[in-house]
């Protein structure tokens, strides 16, 4: 990276050559380096519809990234706040630029705007996340740098203040990427206007304490100055414009009214050639810079931070490595202690929630034997009745027939008896004797047949 | 009906004379709401228009209040008196209008105060013993005020003329339009009409309204003309020997009474110098009558009120 010789550190000695040792020439190495492989930018472009957003685009890289085959995001009408990127190679003198543009159609535009801000920030994250894998992994040959570099936002020339979303927008992702707030459509305003105007927006700039992306300080005095009249400007109020109009024998690009023609790079008219320059002749390289050491490792500890008990495991096993940042020492291991305390309790609750279930099951399954149990003892108690009833009959039928063999047999004795008293009276006629015996055998028999009826 | 011709001169067309000097003496009431974000120049134009601080901008409030957080409803009155014809012109703003994250329903308000002054004429009106003037806030007038982004309408925009167009003249004016050139112009006003026509939002004067051939024929070219894209300001300034209203920038000064600048003029001759006493006539004849159909149907009947008892009506 930049940087010249020690920094501040007074014990290393300054020794003076004595000849050409040829080191000089390192920056021209890195140059070459940097030129074969060519640079890539990311730019997003956020604000409602209808600010001129795909305008500037094509006045600031001088091409039709947006036309009529493709036309910019105001003309992409979307219900709900898309994430769109568009790539573009350009090349200009030898050197090659992979140009990225990220739109954000449907921003603002809905009735009802409330987290419109979110797919932004989601589409940022990832971008620092598939960052973050590309580092771990073990192949780091090929890591494309698809970050976030720089936000264009555009704010609405009303001429009073932020709106509540520009500020709510702002104050959400300026610790996430290089914000650049930029009025829009400047030439709607007079130069008294666009002054207060941006008094006002700085003033609530930094009312809300919303962090915008600073120049850097250099050691040149005259950059300083350079520096110190952008920040004046500061938001910059731009105009674009993809129609080139002659002025005064020149042909410029601007806007025609009929009360005049306002040119887009004449510095009296509007900031648009200070954004230029800034965006891509200056500072490219420190956008990128700050993305890199500031935004990017903002995410990056706090995603590594957040890495769980079991987390580190899992990790692991995707092929990633975790880092426990030792400068940071103690809160990765609290977090980890903090993890673990709750694995633990949740444990302990499902071993609770189990029991109870159990319980409850073996209460239930007592329950049934208990029925079923009582059930047979029923049923028992049924047949043991039945039992007996049936016993009971055939006690009675017995008795009955008990009953009747003592009368049937009181009635031979009666008959018997009437047989002797009938024999007493006709002892003389003892051939009747024979004869009364089968007399009295054959009234017998009579009884005996009725008796069986 | 026969018609019979005079004999010689009556001095019946001294009627219009005498309706004059009566208007002349009463003088009368024009009230004019303007909707639409803040920073759209809605106080600016209004002061343009009628020549006059009016507006609430120049009542006091300054430009560096804070955007409130719910629509209100703020109105200023001011007497005006031209060729000795008093106006007593109410200029009624909304600051908070779609400024917010969330703008959901944010015309409510507004359609909540138009009921009430319906309201507030009606209860005058059923009164027993009438007031020989009653005292006429309702709204004629509604200028809806579009922002210049080129492309077509907003969402709220087609929400609020949806919601709002049958209880209230709208106007629409695009706003700020010395950001558009004249190309510019001419596409987003052909795109904003035919999104309107595609809506069914019907803005004044309305088709349906039109009286007889000639006003049709007046309304029809007015109708293609709009909506009308305004610039406003209160700042004189000196071009071509003339002081002219006018914006004032690098590459030159927007004249706002020149047609081939904006459509200022246009607006300004319709609104007032010939559809200033229309709008109040559809406003009371149309809007106030439906608004009081619908209030006498509902209730079944509204009963006098004497004037000592002031009883709340139901709720709408």
């Amino acid at each position: 990276s930049s940087g010249g010789g020690p920094q501040g550190h007074r014990s290393y000695q300054q020794k003076n050559l004595e000849g050409y040792v040829g080191f000089a020439n390192l920056p021209n190495q890195v140059y070459r380096k940097s030129v074969k492989r060519g640079f890539e930018f990311t730019l997003m472009v956020v604000g409602e519809s209808g600010l001129g957003k795909s305008t500037l685009i094509n006045s600031l890289f001088l091409t039709d990234l947006y036309s009529s085959e493709y036309p910019g995001p105001s003309h992409r009408i979307k219900k709900t706040v898309q994430v769109e990127q568009s790539k573009v190679l350009v090349k200009e003198g030898g050197v090659q630029l992979l140009l990225t543009i990220v739109d954000t159609p449907g921003f603002g535009d809905a009735v009802d705007n409330s987290n419109c801000w979110q797919p932004v920030i989601d589409h940022i994250d990832s971008k620092f996340e598939d960052y973050l894998n590309s580092e771990s992994r073990v192949n780091r040959r090929q890591m494309p740098d698809n970050r976030v570099h720089c936000c264009l936002y555009f704010i609405a020339p009303s001429g009073h203040g932020l709106k509540p979303l520009d500020i709510e927008f702002m104050k959400r992702l300026h610790e996430k990427v290089n914000i650049i707030p930029l009025i829009a459509k400047a030439d709607t305003m007079t130069p008294e206007e666009c002054q207060q105007f941006k008094k006002q927006i700085m003033r609530e700039i930094q009312e809300h304490k919303i962090k915008i992306y600073e120049f850097p300080e250099t050691d040149d005095e005259e950059e300083n100055k350079l520096v110190k009249k952008i920040k004046d400007r500061l938001p910059l109020a731009v105009v674009g414009s993809n129609t080139i109009i002659e002025v005064n024998g020149k042909r410029v690009r601007g806007r025609q009214y009929p009360w005049g023609v306002a040119e887009v790079e004449n510095g009296d008219h509007c900031d648009f050639t200070i954004l230029r320059n800034m965006l891509i002749r200056t500072h490219m390289q420190d956008l990128k810079d700050v993305t890199n050491n500031v935004h990017y490792e903002n995410y990056r500890s706090r995603k590594l931070a957040a890495v769980t008990y079991n987390g580190a495991d899992n990790n692991k096993s995707k092929g990633q490595l975790t880092k426990v940042d030792t400068v940071e020492g103690i809160s990765p291991l609290a977090q980890m202690e903090e993890e673990r305390r709750e694995h633990m309790a949740k444990m302990k609750k499902m071993e609770m929630e189990m029991e109870q279930v159990f319980e409850m099951k073996v209460k239930e399954k007592l329950q049934k034997l208990k029925d079923s149990e009582a059930e047979l003892q029923r049923r028992h108690e049924q047949m043991k009745k039945n039992l007996e009833a049936q016993h009971k009959e055939l006690e009675e039928k017995r008795r009955q027939f008990e009953e009747e063999k003592v009368s049937w047999e009181a009635q031979q004795h009666l008959l018997e008896q009437q047989k002797l008293d009938a024999s007493r009276y006709t002892l003389p006629n003892q051939k009747k004797g024979k004869n009364i015996d089968s007399f009295n055998k054959a009234v017998l028999n009579v009884l005996c047949m009725s008796l069986q009826h | 009906m026969w018609g019979s011709t005079l004999l010689g001169y009556v001095g019946i067309d001294t009627i219009i004379e005498q309706m004059r000097k009566k208007t002349m003496k009463t003088g009368f009431d024009f009230n004019i709401m303007v909707v639409g974000q803040s920073g759209l120049g809605k106080s600016t134009l209004v002061n343009t228009l009628f020549k006059s601080q009016v507006s609430r901008r120049s009542s006091g409030w300054s430009r560096d209040d804070k955007i409130p957080k719910t629509v209100e409803i703020k109105s200023v009155s001011h007497v005006i008196e031209e060729g000795g014809v008093k106006m007593k012109l109410t200029v009624i703003d909304t600051p908070g209008f779609g400024d917010q994250i969330n703008n959901e329903n944010c015309w409510e308000p507004i359609s909540k105060y138009i009921n009430e002054q319906y309201e507030k004429f009606l209860k005058e009106e059923v009164n027993i013993a009438r007031k020989k003037r009653i005292p006429d806030t309702r709204v004629h007038c509604c200028l809806y005020f579009i922002s210049p982004t080129g492309h077509s309408l907003r969402q709220l925009d087609v929400e609020f003329m949806k919601h709002l167009g049958r209880a209230v003249n709208i106007i629409p004016v695009i706003a700020k339009a010395d950001t558009l050139t004249p190309e510019e112009k001419t596409e987003f006003k052909q795109r904003v009409r035919k999104e309107l026509e595609v809506c069914g939002i019907e803005f004044y004067p309305q088709k349906e309204f039109d009286e007889d051939m000639e006003d049709k024929s007046d309304n029809d070219k007015i109708r293609e003309a709009m909506p009308f894209a305004v610039v406003g300001s209160d700042k004189e300034y000196q071009v071509n020997g003339k002081r002219v209203l006018g914006r004032k920038t690098a590459w030159g000064i927007v004249e706002v009474e020149n047609p081939n600048h904006c459509e200022f003029s246009l607006l300004r001759d319709f609104l007032i110098r010939s559809h200033l006493q229309d709008l109040k006539e559809v406003t009371h004849n149309i809007h106030y009558e439906t608004y009081r159909a619908k209030r006498l149907n509902d209730n079944g009947g509204l009963h006098p009120i004497s004037s000592s008892s002031d009883t709340q009506e139901s709720n709408l």
